[in-house]
């Protein structure tokens, strides 16, 4: 569908686009792939942003940030709702979102894994072809598939003994 | 300055985002169409979101006891993760209960801020909990949380890969998030499982400890419950008969790869009705509840 976009409406996407993830303030919510719509309809603004994962406690956070920064540009009326599909995959997390990542010391998911069917059950480390994100060195070793935050798994490296965290694929 | 500067502001800025009991968003199905699809029974839809969400909420609830009690820091954060999930799945369907039929949710004195879905968690006695009475124990030994980690994450993922195609579009939705969420539990799980059943004499015997403590829970969880049977018969649910096999077959492959042998043991009863998915609970949920619950129930009209 095309419509018209509003000189008002783009300003709110642009503002909207640049609010930063709480917990990774190196990536903005539109990198993550969290925010899924900016609409703005008889001056109000209603942004759609849906969970990481389910327990995702920095909702709320991004919720006010949004609410805040889009206040800060005049718009006054601003709502926020929640998509909960389709789920949030990380393959959504943009090029220079990845780029942000590694510029941070974190490695950036590789692709999601497809689920349609049955998920196979797997008895060994996830393996993943990692480099590190300080020395370059492929030779690095999981130590922990859940980290500080719920995207997170730990890994160190073996060749600069560095420990960093890598965006689970989901 | 940053929204991040100072963490009052949130707090005293006397927006609407002030928030009372944990998290923000009034409703966490905001903007969700929560419509009920023709030929589903509210009552009914109601009464399975509160066994699967009270499922989550208990299990969330005791595998956050491990929080600085883990063998080591990895799995202090790992167990907590997994408790994070568990409550989020748990929100949203605890929310799509009360959304589904407002009856369920306790009431609460006029002016009470408590959304209907903490209302559900906090204001129900144990006999109004609708989990399987497999998640209720307190565990002592890390062993046992890995055997029941392994069962109830099994069990949960062929719920989940089924829901995903449930005719109630709230429960598919959240059931998609769950699936992947719930893979990465399970595998935690079965590894540990084997690396503990190869580890050392010790390790393989606390884990057979608590494998065998463990087991006699199992069966209930298969049992249909006339709710289950419903849910399954207008489309939006799971009958866990169903699923039994596959999990068997699950299990089966876990604890062949481990060398562990399937406990010779005898399921606790009752099942079917008057069991966990009637209320029925072990002496261990309404100690647990006690605790979880005591604060809110303290101040009902509380804003925090």
């Amino acid at each position: 569908m095309t419509t018209a976009v509003s000189p008002s409406a783009e300003r709110a996407r642009r503002v909207a686009a640049e609010v930063t993830d709480p917990e990774m303030p190196m990536l903005t919510l539109a990198d993550l792939g969290v925010l899924r719509d900016v609409v703005v309809e008889d001056d109000v603004v209603t942004v759609t942003i849906t969970p990481t994962y389910s327990g995702c406690p920095a909702m709320a956070t991004m919720r006010d940030d949004l609410v805040h920064r889009l206040r800060d540009h005049g718009f006054e009326d601003v709502r926020v709702r929640v998509a909960l599909t389709p789920a949030w995959s990380s393959d959504w997390i943009s090029e220079r979102g990845r780029q942000a990542l590694r510029d941070h010391g974190l490695s950036a998911p590789g692709p999601a894994p497809a689920h349609g069917g049955p998920v196979p059950l797997s008895l060994l480390p996830t393996r993943r072809g990692l480099f590190c994100p300080r020395c370059g060195s492929s030779a690095t070793a999981l130590t922990s598939e859940f980290g500080p935050t719920a995207c997170k798994a730990m890994y160190r490296c073996e060749d600069c003994l560095e420990p960093f965290e890598h965006v689970k694929e989901i | 300055m940053t929204d991040h500067d100072s963490a009052y502001d949130g707090l005293l800025g006397g927006d609407d985002s002030q928030w009372a009991f944990g998290t923000d968003f009034e409703d966490p199905l905001a903007g969700v169409d929560t419509t009920i699809a023709d030929g589903v029974d509210p009552a009914a839809l109601a009464s399975y979101c509160l066994m699967l969400g009270d499922d989550a909420l208990v299990y969330s609830h005791r595998l956050s006891q491990w929080a600085s009690n883990a063998p080591d820091l990895e799995d202090d954060i790992a167990l907590a993760n997994i408790a994070l999930d568990l409550l989020g799945q748990a929100r949203l369907l605890l929310a799509r209960a009360a959304a589904a039929d407002p009856a369920v949710v306790p009431v609460l004195p006029e002016g009470s801020p408590v959304p209907p879905e903490d209302a559900l968690a906090f204001f129900r006695d144990d006999a109004g909990f609708r989990n399987v009475r497999l998640v209720e124990p307190e565990d002592a030994d890390f062993g046992v949380t890995v055997a029941r980690l392994l069962v109830f994450a099994t069990y949960r993922l062929a719920l989940l890969e089924r829901l995903r195609s449930s005719d109630d579009t709230v429960l598919a939705a959240i059931a998609a998030k769950g699936v992947k969420e719930v893979a990465y539990h399970r595998d935690y799980a079965a590894r540990w499982f084997l690396t503990l059943a190869q580890g050392t004499e010790e390790s393989r015997r606390r884990l057979l400890a608590g494998l065998a403590l463990v087991w006699p829970l199992l069966a209930e969880l298969f049992d249909t419950h006339p709710v289950e049977a419903t849910a399954a018969g207008q489309g939006f649910g799971v009958d866990p008969a169903v699923v039994a096999d596959e999990v068997d077959v699950l299990l089966e492959q876990v604890l062949s790869v481990s060398g562990v042998e399937r406990p010779d043991v005898r399921p606790t009863g009752p099942l079917g009705r008057g069991a966990g998915r009637d209320g029925r609970h072990t002496e261990a949920l309404g100690r647990m509840l006690a605790e979880m619950q005591v604060v809110a129930r303290a101040h009902p009209l509380g804003r925090w």
